[in-house]
């Protein structure tokens, strides 16, 4: 049976700190955006070189951070049409459109206000709208921009090729001489290797706070808590503040986890989530699932700009090598829809999880193109109860709020029935 | 309709006249059975064929290996979608699941492989779903470098062909070498070569040709031996000038954004009928991709790659250093002498989409007119395309 409505918000002390810390780095936006800061680099949260970027003491600035942001603050359906009335069309990704949208309308946002590009790095990974929307930032804004090309992972190997590496690597280098001469100085190796390490510790921690998330009751919730924990590894990684969060979010978790304490009073299902969450009502769809018990333990979402659960560390000794790595292999959006069954399919076997649902975005169709043949491997070859819901991750015309909840109930409501049949 | 006669001869009949020729295009570019391709492989009994999916595909590996390359781009609005509705959602375009519908139906059986390339997102899923769903097919994804103010991505791509050429020459039994491949590239040259020329014609004498027929005649040379699609051109390309038809009064214009999915013939032919001459379009662009040849030279693949760099055409799907695509779009439309621009973008194509946005504020600053519309492989009506093709010209006619 489901029940009325949870408490879904995460209410522990690292949720204030999450807040505060990135209230900060916007406040570095701000101050970047009135000529009081420092260059402002855009880049996309997929497998991407901050680590650079913070060597040199520049800002990292993330169009798809700050489209979401403005989704959470019911922002973007007025800076999507006016998207649309430029030629944008409604099949574009919305979070492009609220992006452009916002960059028209003065930079300016309840949370900050986005500077201009000093460079537009375009780290084209696995996202073929990735490219195209950099192209159009640059259009407008007549900033310089480099596509740091990273080839997709598409082979059947364990690894990318030594080809492939050696040309990401390359490309780093081209990238460092970019830095160099926007700011005059040169890169101070040892400092990246500093910062490299932050990242590789953070990294570490925050697979162990997912790996925490194998025990039952999860201490936290693996897709809605994640996000919130998203923001601190993407805007603050390789930084002293974004290692501190992740040393306090981990002694938090494992307290939980050591009380077992559940982000619900009882956990009835163990669910894998798969697909971006439909930002403008994050909190009316995750209520869909409270109200049954339901809790996510993993979800691909929090594997975008980074997987890190299965051992990829960022490694000092080398670290352009392993900026390399991260970008080609060691995150979701640079793989392939199989490496992402098998990815799941783990997440199912060792977090012990019940089903899979899947939240398909119209927008982001390299997560969602084709998730129809997912289902099918999962219910059919896999034995997996599985879920496909559809909406946004950034248009609030696309949830129907009434439509979702159905198919939700329905969903856990055999669930419930077949393992009522099961104990009897 | 194809003539009394015709079909009798071998592979490529004999054909009577130019309209017969065109004819039998038809037939062959919306045949969802592949009749040509596999009459062929049961004459040539050994041989292989690899399915190439868009835009660009690197043509000359496959048939340097001793296989066949076919263009298996969708299934226009000759079959139903019954099985892949349900494995891609109803914002993914029409040629990713007619293409799988192909497969899930049995009718791509007779392949050895099939290479898709990093072209949009759902083409990259569509990969993996056809290695799952077709295990003993060779299905490879080619990544195309996006960072042609490198050049390091010319010798990536060099060693991106040269896996691909591994690959390919597993599954054929045979390796090819420079020569092989320096072969292969002159002979698609050649092809190319003929269509710049009919292309040419288009552009110079558009009465004498149809885009609805060098779009047929294009697409049915994807469906066949090379070899005999290039007697086809030669053919077309003595007789199109000597083509007893008058000009007509009506607009030129140059067509943009159906570089992937094709239009069907019908929507093409509708709009010709509304009143527009179409003097240049990117149908089929991966076929045609290179602006001259391919040198022939030592290193067959770095020439492949460097020329995908250099020399290609524009495309919504490279990111080219050569020049701003929508800057590029209205230098051409001046070239052409064009009054207008028709962009065409296939439902839900993301990249013809995005690029429409940086067109139209381009194309309203250099003030040419321009008329957007959206097509499905799968459409059978024309009516509401003819009724804004016809009211765009006629505001241009009696401006």
């Amino acid at each position: 049976m489901a029940q009325g409505t949870a408490k879904t918000d995460y209410q522990g002390r690292i949720h204030n700190l999450q807040k505060d810390m990135i209230g900060r780095y916007y406040s570095r936006l701000t101050a970047a955006a009135e000529n009081k800061g420092e260059k402002a680099i855009y880049m996309l949260i997929s497998g991407n070189p901050v680590e650079l970027i913070e060597a040199f003491d520049m800002i990292p600035v993330y169009p798809e951070v700050n489209a979401l942001q403005l989704a959470v603050k019911k922002q973007s359906l007025p800076l999507i049409l006016a998207a649309e009335e430029m030629g944008y069309s409604t099949d574009n990704c919305a979070y492009v459109k609220a992006d452009i949208g916002m960059y028209f309308a003065g930079r300016k946002t309840p949370f900050a206000t986005i500077p201009e590009p000093d460079l537009i790095l375009c780290n084209y990974v696995g996202c073929n709208v990735y490219l195209q929307w950099f192209e159009h930032l640059k259009e407008y804004s007549k900033a310089p921009i480099y596509n740091l090309d990273v080839p997709f992972f598409r082979t059947r190997s364990e690894d990318p090729s030594e080809e492939d590496v050696h040309y990401v690597v390359k490309q780093l280098e081209e990238l460092i001489e970019i830095l160099e001469r926007m700011s005059g100085k040169k890169l101070d190796y040892q400092k990246l290797q500093h910062i490299v390490e932050l990242s590789g510790e953070t990294g570490a921690l925050w697979s162990e706070i997912k790996r925490l998330a194998r025990q039952r009751p999860t201490p936290f919730d693996a897709y809605f808590d994640s996000v919130m924990m998203m923001a601190p590894l993407y805007c603050l990684r390789g930084t002293e503040d974004g290692l501190w969060f992740f040393q306090e979010a981990y002694k938090e978790m494992k307290q939980r986890a050591d009380n077992r304490e559940g982000p619900l009073s009882e956990e009835k299902f163990r669910v894998v989530m798969e697909g971006p969450p439909p930002w403008p009502y994050l909190r009316q769809f995750r209520d869909m699932f409270s109200r049954w018990g339901a809790v996510a333990v993993a979800s691909t979402y929090s594997t975008v700009g980074g997987i890190w659960e299965f051992g990829f560390r960022h490694d000092p000794q080398h670290p352009l090598e392993s900026i390399a790595r991260h970008m080609l292999q060691w995150n979701l959006t640079n793989r392939n829809f199989l490496q992402r069954y098998r990815q799941i399919k783990e997440y199912v076997d060792d977090w012990a999880a019940d089903a899979l649902v899947i939240h398909s975005v119209k927008s982001c169709r390299l997560f969602s193109a084709g998730q129809g043949d997912m289902r099918e491997y999962f219910t059919k070859q896999l034995n997996v109860p599985t879920l496909l819901i559809e909406s946004d991750l950034e248009d609030p015309r696309y949830f129907s709020e009434a439509q979702l909840r159905n198919r939700v109930d329905a969903f856990f409501e055999a669930l419930e029935h077949q393992r009522m049949l099961v104990k009897s | 309709m194809r003539k009394e006669g015709i079909v009798a001869t071998t592979l490529i009949p004999e054909m009577v006249s130019l309209d017969s020729l065109f004819a039998f295009c038809r037939e062959t570019a919306q045949d969802p059975e592949f009749t040509v391709a596999k009459r062929w492989l049961a004459e040539h009994p050994g041989k292989k064929a690899i399915g190439c999916f868009p835009i660009y595909c690197p043509v000359e590996l496959i048939h340097a290996s001793g296989m066949l390359p076919l263009g298996i781009i969708g299934a226009g609005n000759q079959i139903e979608i019954t099985f892949a509705d349900a494995r891609f959602q109803s914002f993914v375009c029409s040629i990713v699941k007619s293409t799988l519908e192909l497969g899930l139906t049995n009718r791509l059986k007779f392949l050895e492989g099939m290479l898709f390339h990093s072209i949009c997102d759902p083409a990259r899923n569509l990969s993996s779903v056809f290695e799952r769903n077709f295990p003993d097919l060779l299905v490879e994804y080619i990544h195309f470098p996006q960072n042609f103010a490198s050049p390091l991505a010319r010798q990536y791509l060099a060693t991106e062909y040269r896996r691909i050429l591994d690959s390919l020459a597993q599954r054929s039994g045979h390796r090819p070498t420079p020569d092989d491949l320096n072969y292969s590239i002159e002979l698609y040259n050649r092809i190319r070569a003929r269509l710049r020329e009919i292309y040419q014609i288009r552009t110079e004498t558009p009465h004498l040709l149809s885009a609805a027929e060098s779009f047929v005649l294009t697409r049915a040379g994807t469906l066949m031996a090379p070899e005999d699609f290039l007697k086809l051109l030669d053919r077309a390309v003595v007789d199109l000038p000597r083509r007893p038809i008058r000009p007509k009064d009506r607009i030129r214009v140059v067509l943009e954004g159906s570089f992937c999915e094709l239009p069907p013939v019908g929507l093409i032919e509708t709009l010709e009928e509304a009143g527009c001459y179409i003097l240049d379009d990117d149908f089929l662009r991966g076929w045609r991709w290179f602006t001259e040849d391919v040198p022939l030279q030592e290193n067959p693949l770095a020439a492949l790659a460097e020329s995908y760099s250099e020399r290609a055409y524009y495309s919504g799907t490279k990111h080219d250093s050569r020049e701003a695509k929508a800057a590029h779009l209205i230098r051409l439309a001046k070239e052409k002498k064009a009054d207008a621009v028709v962009f065409q973008a296939a439902k839900f194509c993301e990249p013809a989409l995005f690029d429409y946005a940086l067109y139209r504020k381009a194309l309203e600053d250099a003030k040419i007119p321009h008329l957007l519309l959206e097509f499905e492989e799968k459409t059978w009506s024309f009516d509401r395309a003819r009724s804004e093709a016809e009211t765009f010209v006629e505001s241009l006619l009696f401006d």
